[in-house]
């Protein structure tokens, strides 16, 4: 039987709106397969944290369609197979992580005590200390821990990897693509340090004041775009169909081009530059401004 | 298997991946009917996106270096070593005939265009 495309991927969403005082989502849609890691990108107050509220049913969308593992996103049990990692820890304060546990495992039926232990133990987070004496990266750290030990086939992070330091978030790297290795699996990730989601995303989603303005594969992004560098003379020589978007600074134009191979062959001795993900991100949501 | 990868390098990952196994298969570090990595798994020891791996295996597989058995896993093809490596001089062949002819129109001596050829062997 063929499987329908809310089926294929584990988060479907389509024509999301929610209208808010000065701030609107519009039209939102995007997919995150089975067994792929998704980044969500978009500068603060892009609407990225809104979008991960509506899937999880924390607000209540006004429009369009959500479903989780091919479900209607509001059903209970759905739920039960989700991760979740925000970007602050919101566990209390004096809680030991054996408590935490007590709670947790009260809360989720698929609960692993073993798997929770061998956690705490990879990253050496102490079972009995009170929560309020950890770093900024050992919470962290506990809540990525608790999202994942109730082995959920959707792990949900906004900005989790932010205010960690550089060993420990390539710790967390490793223990995303463990977990995906279940191909039913699958991340959905949003950060605005585009680093670790060039080095780990399948997917890069953008989005720019509530709207999606690309949904791209990670390798066509960071292989085939590139940074056109030229004095405005050569820069009135390309066609404004090779580039995106151009900016102008003071001493020289810079494009932003989807194929930088074509434009090489095209344009002779022109400078092309590989552009990171950041770079992308910044050309945009700046677009000709800067 | 080793695969060493250089995020500094210009050509892209999937491709050094590709042009690492033709090379362990070629020089016989991996033989016919051996298991590659899964997919996921080399995704995870090089840490880099599972996708990208999915490429160069594809890759392998339409050069028809290794075959995927699916719920088995991709595993080194039985061929013959001789008759890829013919098939590929051909291939330089033809593209070294262009270099001369692009080398004689434009008074290009053979010695430069040899040395630049040396340079990217050595590479």
């Amino acid at each position: 039987m063929e499987k329908s495309i809310q089926e294929e991927n584990n988060i479907y969403v389509q024509d999301l709106c929610k209208q808010f005082d000065g701030f609107s989502l519009d039209h939102v849609s995007f997919q995150v397969p089975k067994g792929r890691i998704v980044g969500f990108i978009g500068e603060n107050g892009a609407g990225k944290s809104t979008t991960i509220n509506l899937i999880l049913d924390e607000l209540k969308k006004d429009n369009g369609q959500i479903h989780i593992f091919g479900m209607e996103h509001t059903i209970p049990s759905v739920r039960e197979d989700i991760g979740v990692v925000f970007d602050e820890c919101n566990f209390h304060d004096v809680l030991h992580a054996s408590d935490v546990e007590k709670i947790l495992s009260g809360i989720y039926k698929s609960w692993d005590s073993s798997l929770y232990r061998q956690y705490l133990k990879k990253f050496k987070i102490p079972e009995r200390k009170p929560i309020g004496s950890f770093s900024k990266g050992m919470k962290m750290k506990l809540s990525i821990i608790c999202a994942m030990a109730h082995k959920p086939k959707l792990l949900i992070l906004d900005e989790a990897t932010t205010g960690l330091d550089p060993v420990v978030r390539d710790e967390m790297l490793d223990l995303f693509l463990e977990f995906i290795q279940d191909e039913e699996c699958s991340i959905f990730f949003s950060s605005h340090i585009t680093s670790d989601i060039q080095r780990i995303a399948d997917y890069v989603i953008l989005i720019h004041q509530g709207r999606i303005i690309f949904e791209e594969q990670k390798d066509d992004l960071v292989y085939h775009f590139g940074i056109v560098r030229c004095g405005r003379e050569r820069f009135a020589s390309i066609s404004p169909e090779d580039y995106i978007v151009h900016r102008t600074t003071n001493v020289s134009v810079e494009c932003l081009v989807r194929d930088k191979e074509a434009v090489k062959r095209k344009y002779k001795d022109i400078v092309v530059d590989n552009a990171t993900l950041e770079d992308i991100m910044l050309f945009y949501i700046k677009g000709g401004a800067a | 298997m080793e695969i060493i990868i250089s995020n500094s390098s210009d050509k892209p990952i999937y491709e050094q991946i590709c042009m690492q196994v033709k090379n362990l298969i070629m020089n016989g570090s991996l033989c016919a009917g051996e298991a590659l990595p899964s997919m996921r798994a080399l995704a995870k020891d090089l840490h880099i996106s599972v996708i990208t791996v999915q490429r160069a295996y594809e890759d392998l597989t339409r050069d028809g270096f290794i075959e995927t058995v699916s719920g088995k896993g991709s595993f080194v093809a039985a061929q013959n070593k001789e008759f890829i490596q013919e098939e590929q001089l051909r291939v330089a062949e033809e593209l070294l005939q262009k270099v001369a002819e692009i080398g004689r129109a434009h008074g290009i001596s053979y010695e430069q265009m040899t040395n630049i050829l040396k340079l990217f062997y050595e590479e």
